[in-house]
C-alpha cells in the first residue's frame, strides 16, 4: 500500500519536461517534492502565478505572496505574475499540460465529485469546477474508500458533481487507474496489494487482467 | 523615467490660447485644473455609498484585500450590502469585520470556507451566498471592465452551478452564459499609483484587483504608495487610470498572512 507521499510519487512519473502542472490543495501538493532533478516543471498557482517556489525562510515571508491555498511561498528565476482572469485563461485554454486535485468520489465514466457534501458548511468549489472542465490531463491523488469504509471509485458520484466524464487518471494507496469504454482500468498495484483486494474495494467497473505490475518508480 | 522639469527649456511647452497646458505639466500650475483622484482618505473615498448597494472587493483570501476600504465601511455602517469577493475574509479581519457588523445580505464569492461568523448567518438564514467557480468570477468581472455584456465557459456544465442558465455547443462542446456583474463600486487594493489613477498591482496581491478595477462604476483603489505622473513606467502600468476614479493613500497595512508556511532545513 501506498502512503500519501507514495502517491504523489506515483504521479510524478506523469511529469514531463517544460511541462506547465497545477497542483491542487492536499496530497497534490505533494508532487512537487517529487519532480526529479534537472526537470524543469513550472507550477501554476490559480491565484496568479507561473513558476511556484517553494516555501521562504523563516523571517523572509511575504504576505504579498501566496499560492491557491493561501500558504506563503517564493517564486523562482522564470516566475510570473498575472490576474485572476489570465489565470483561468490558461487553465481555460488548455495551456496548462497536467493537472493534480483531490476528489471525494470518481465515477467510472470520469465524473468527479470534490466540492460539496449535503448536510455539511459547503465552503464553495474556488477553482475546482473551471479546472475540471477546461484540462486536458487530469490525475486524481485521493485514498481509495473514504472513512465509513466505502469506495471512493463508483458507478455514479453520489455526491454534487464538479465535473463531467474528465478524470484520466486516478492514483490511491492501492494502484493505478485509467478509464476505457466500460469503467476503471487497472493500471499498476500498489507493493504489496492483490488484486482481488484492489477489485473489491472498487465499487465501479473495473478491468483488470490480475496480472497488472507493481507500481515501480524508477 | 524622464520626467519634464519646469526648468527645462525643452519641455512641454504647449500652451493654448486660453492659458491652459493641455499636456500634463502640474509642475508649471499653468493647468488651473490639474487631474487629481486623490482622497483624504477611506472615509471620503467612501462616503457616497447607499445601503442595498453592490460592491466589488479585491483580494485572495486575505491577500490583496482593501482593508483600509472595509475598515471605512465598518465605520459608516451601511448596511444591505451585495459583496463580489473571491472569498469573504476571516472572523476578524477582512469582509468578515463586516460580516460581524451584518452589513452584508449577500455574498457572491467562490470560495468561503474559514470563518465561522459567516457558516452562523448562513444556516440563520440572515445572509444569502451565491458560489461560483473561481474562473467565472474572474471572467464576469473581466467581461464589465471590456464592455461585454456576458461570456460563455465550460466551468460548471452538468453541476448545480448551471441550473436555470442558458447553455450553448460550440465544436461539440457544451458552455454556460455567464453574465458580467454590474457593480455600482469596485473597492481594490494596488501596491502603486500615481494621481491620474494609474495603478501597478505587487506579486499575488494582484488577484482579482485589476479586473475589479476595470469593472465597478465608481473604482476606489487603495494604495501603499502614490507617486508622482511620470515616476511608474508606462510599459509597466496594470491598469490604466481611465478605469480609476478615487484614490486613497492607505498607511500601515497590516497585510495579515492566513497560512504561514516556512522551509525547514530539512524540507
Amino acid at each position: 500500500m501506498l502512503d500519501k507521499n507514495g502517491i504523489a510519487r506515483t504521479i510524478a512519473r506523469e511529469l514531463k519536461d517544460g511541462y506547465y502542472v497545477n497542483l491542487g490543495i492536499g496530497i497534490p501538493t505533494l508532487v512537487a517534492n517529487f519532480i526529479p532533478s534537472g526537470m524543469e516543471v513550472q507550477l501554476q498557482s490559480e491565484n496568479g502565478l507561473l513558476g511556484m517556489g517553494p516555501f521562504p525562510w523563516e523571517g523572509s515571508e511575504d504576505p504579498d505572496l501566496i499560492n491557491a491555498g493561501k500558504q506563503t511561498i517564493t517564486t523562482l528565476p522564470g516566475s510570473s505574475f498575472f490576474d485572476s482572469a489570465m489565470s483561468f485563461g490558461m487553465i481555460r485554454s488548455g495551456k496548462v499540460d497536467l493537472t493534480v486535485l483531490g476528489a471525494m468520489e470518481v465515477a467510472q465514466n470520469g465524473d468527479i465529485a470534490n466540492w460539496k457534501i449535503p448536510g455539511k458548511m459547503v465552503k464553495g468549489m474556488g477553482g475546482a469546477m473551471d479546472l475540471v472542465a477546461s484540462a486536458r490531463n487530469i490525475v486524481v491523488a485521493m485514498q481509495h474508500v473514504n472513512k465509513a469504509g466505502e469506495s471512493k471509485l463508483l458507478p455514479r458520484c453520489t455526491l454534487p458533481i464538479t465535473g463531467l466524464a474528465c478524470v484520466r487518471k486516478v492514483v490511491t494507496e492501492l494502484g493505478v487507474f485509467g478509464f476505457d469504454q466500460e469503467g476503471f482500468v487497472l493500471l499498476e498495484r500498489a507493493p504489496g496489494v492483490t488484486c482481488d483486494y484492489i477489485r473489491d474495494k472498487t465499487w465501479g467497473h473495473l478491468s483488470s487482467t490480475g496480472q497488472e505490475p507493481e507500481i515501480q518508480w524508477g | 523615467m524622464h520626467r519634464w522639469r519646469p526648468e527645462d527649456p525643452d519641455g512641454p511647452g504647449w500652451i493654448w490660447p486660453d492659458g491652459a497646458s493641455y499636456f500634463w505639466d502640474s509642475t508649471r500650475n499653468l493647468n488651473p485644473n490639474p487631474v487629481n483622484k486623490i482622497y483624504a482618505d477611506a472615509d471620503a473615498a467612501l462616503a457616497d455609498i447607499q445601503d442595498g448597494a453592490t460592491l466589488m472587493l479585491g483580494g485572495f483570501g486575505l491577500c490583496g484585500i482593501p482593508e483600509h476600504c472595509i475598515a471605512a465601511l465598518v465605520r459608516k455602517g451601511v448596511r444591505d450590502l451585495t459583496c463580489i469577493s473571491n472569498n469573504a475574509g476571516v472572523d476578524d479581519f477582512g469582509i468578515g469585520l463586516m460580516l460581524q457588523a451584518r452589513q452584508v445580505r449577500k455574498m457572491i464569492s467562490s470560495y468561503v470556507g474559514e470563518n465561522a461568523e459567516f457558516e452562523r448567518q448562513l444556516l440563520s438564514g440572515e445572509l444569502e451566498v451565491e458560489l461560483i467557480p473561481q474562473g467565472t468570477l474572474a471572467t464576469r468581472c473581466m467581461a464589465a471592465g471590456y464592455g461585454m455584456p456576458a461570456i460563455y465557459t465550460p466551468a460548471g456544465v452538468g453541476t448545480e452551478v448551471a441550473e436555470g442558465k442558458e447553455s450553448r455547443e460550440f465544436g461539440g462542446k457544451t458552455y454556460l452564459l455567464e453574465m458580467a456583474f454590474e457593480a455600482d463600486y469596485a473597492l481594490v487594493k494596488a501596491w502603486k499609483a500615481d494621481r491620474m489613477g494609474n495603478l501597478v498591482f505587487k506579486a499575488t496581491a494582484r488577484n482579482f484587483n485589476p479586473l475589479m478595477a476595470m469593472a465597478g462604476k465608481i473604482t476606489v483603489a487603495e494604495v501603499e504608495e502614490l507617486v508622482e505622473p511620470g515616476d511608474l513606467d508606462p510599459n509597466t502600468i496594470h491598469v490604466p487610470g481611465i478605469y480609476v476614479q478615487r484614490i486613497v493613500l492607505g498607511t500601515q497595512y497590516e497585510k495579515r498572512i492566513e497560512q504561514r508556511t516556512i522551509r525547514t532545513p530539512l524540507s
